[in-house]
């Protein structure tokens, strides 16, 4: 709760800087000039480069499109556990924004200070971006302060979460290297909802799956926060008991608390671990950016929309896409990407004065990899349901009916052609 | 580059030929069903390997093909499950909508 009062506060600050001396809060001069109609997009993950690329494409370039983007290049958190069993580099997830640029969408790399949302502005150091309609996806971020002794440096250098793939990652896996035969590499998964449902218990895999070749007499140890197993729990299990037998042991109900970095120590509600390589992956909430613009309604943690447009409940044209949004559906950058696409035909159709699409539909198919070579999917279609105004999974989807080879094919071109549809 | 030559093309033809343009005005909602599909298929179902290549594929080969999907006549890793999501009048919009995808 202590979160939503200082998020709360800082608003408030901001609004309160905003109101009083609009002079100073926008004194920064436009950075790019306006001539006609413009959606800002903040945030070029999935969903943001996403929706960057179809306004563009479905609006026969017509509107200006300004995406807006911390990081140089991008790279997919979509398979990059593949990275600590050693299968990936963090290289081979990397794209750059070329292909955006083709499109004649506008780039502009920095990070956002503030949002106004009455005078319809982005504000970045140097100066500030206006908009006629603005996306906000800004995927999550963590909330460190639930758990005592973690923090974002504590993450950057010794205990890291690796769930934005990166620096972290490429951390995570070195020190994977470094453990000793025999060590234990010990995880916690935080409370749903989080990012990727999937990701943890995949992870467990992919490590064991490094162990196995390299340092056999090594453990697994999985402290999920969650009372079972959260997703393609059936599939995991099997994964887990055939592909690595004795090697992954699995806690439910058992929420880090407290994390002494020093020790390599972790404490939950019934004992305290220790282990040789820590990975805390905390609780998340979405991306700062939500609550600069006010959107961060529930709970102050994620952000109500309307499922047609992806307009948000609390302001009107800034819109939600991927991780932040509140809703019944996978956190993952396939759904992030099929929000995009649907946000971004209503915002087309809206700035043209027409009625949305009143019959969306999205798809949402996940690949975990528990091998080198394995994989297997959850598949779903959702539909939109006009009487209880969300998204509602449809018939007959699903997961595999067993993990192979064929499906860890089928997984690495699934990646290959959704880094093409987003970034291409 | 030669995406977008063709996307201008294809915009060109529209302007020239008013049944096109009725035809793209009416099939918005037949392309945001379509990419749903860019994903596995890629952009306007030009695959970027192991999946099918969708744009351009005749008609009836794909509502045939997503039919025995939905009834399991033709078995699958993933498409059943996503096929049992449409109705059929959507496998005929998608359908056309892929048809008229130039390769």
């Amino acid at each position: 709760m202590s979160i939503n009062r200082r998020d709360f506060l800082k608003l408030t600050a901001a609004g309160i800087a905003i109101g009083a001396f609009p002079s100073i809060a926008f004194a920064g001069s436009e950075l790019l000039k306006k001539k006609g109609q413009r959606v800002v997009i903040v945030g070029g993950g999935f969903g943001g480069a996403t929706a960057a690329k179809y306004i563009r494409m479905w609006s026969n370039n017509k509107i200006e499109v300004v995406l807006v983007e911390r990081n140089q290049q991008f790279v997919s958190c979509p398979m990059s556990n593949t990275v600590l069993g050693g299968k990936r580099t963090i290289k081979d997830l990397t794209r750059d924004y070329g292909g955006l640029k083709k499109h004649g969408i506008k780039l502009v790399h920095g990070e956002v200070t503030a949002i106004d949302s009455e005078k319809q502005k982005v504000l970045l150091a140097n100066g500030h971006l206006s908009y006629d309609r603005l996306i906000v996806a800004p995927g999550v971020d963590f909330m460190f302060d639930q758990i005592e002794g973690l923090d974002a440096n504590v993450a950057d250098a010794s205990i890291p979460h690796a769930w934005k793939a990166g620096a972290q990652t490429v951390l995570l896996r070195k020190q994977l290297e470094s453990m000793p035969d025999g060590g234990v590499f010990a995880m916690s998964i935080p409370k749903a909802p989080y990012r990727c449902p999937p990701g943890p218990y995949e992870r467990a895999c992919q490590v064991a799956s490094y162990l196995k070749k390299s340092k056999p007499k090594s453990k697994v140890l999985i402290l999920d926060a969650n009372p079972d197993i959260t997703s393609k729990k059936g599939l995991f299990t099997a994964a887990w008991n055939e592909l690595y037998p004795n090697m992954i042991e699995y806690r439910p109900n058992a929420a880090v608390l407290k994390v002494d970095a020093a020790s390599k120590t972790v404490k939950t509600e019934f004992e305290d671990v220790k282990a040789d390589v820590l990975n805390v992956i905390p609780p998340m909430k979405a991306g700062a950016v939500a609550a600069m613009a006010g959107v961060a309604s529930v709970d102050g943690r994620w952000c109500a929309v309307d499922f047609l447009t992806y307009e948000s409940k609390v302001h009107k044209n800034i819109h939600v896409i991927g991780d932040a949004v509140s809703a019944a559906l996978p956190k993952s950058g396939h759904m992030a990407t099929s929000q995009a696409k649907v946000c971004a035909a209503a915002i087309i159709e809206l700035m043209q004065g027409k009625q949305p699409d009143q019959n969306p539909s999205i798809v949402n198919t996940c690949y975990s990899m528990v091998s080198d070579s394995e994989a297997m999917h959850v598949a779903n279609v959702f539909r939109f349901n006009a009487e209880k105004q969300a998204m509602i999974s449809a018939e007959g989807g699903g997961v595999s009916a067993k993990r192979s080879e064929q499906e860890g094919a089928l997984a690495n071109y699934w990646l290959e052609n959704i880094l093409d549809d987003v970034l291409g | 580059m030669i995406k977008q030559y063709l996307f201008v093309i294809t915009c060109a033809v529209g302007l020239v030929l008013p049944a096109y343009t009725a035809q793209a005005a009416v099939d918005s909602h037949a392309r945001n069903l379509a990419a749903s599909c860019a994903a596995c298929h890629g952009t306007n179902g030009h695959s970027a390997g192991g999946t099918p290549v969708l744009a351009g594929m005749d008609k009836a080969l794909f509502v045939g093909s997503m039919k025995d999907f939905k009834s399991g006549a033709r078995p699958a890793t993933v498409m059943h499950q996503h096929a049992k999501g449409y109705t059929d009048e959507e496998f005929d919009l998608l359908a056309e909508f892929f048809a008229a995808q130039k390769r």
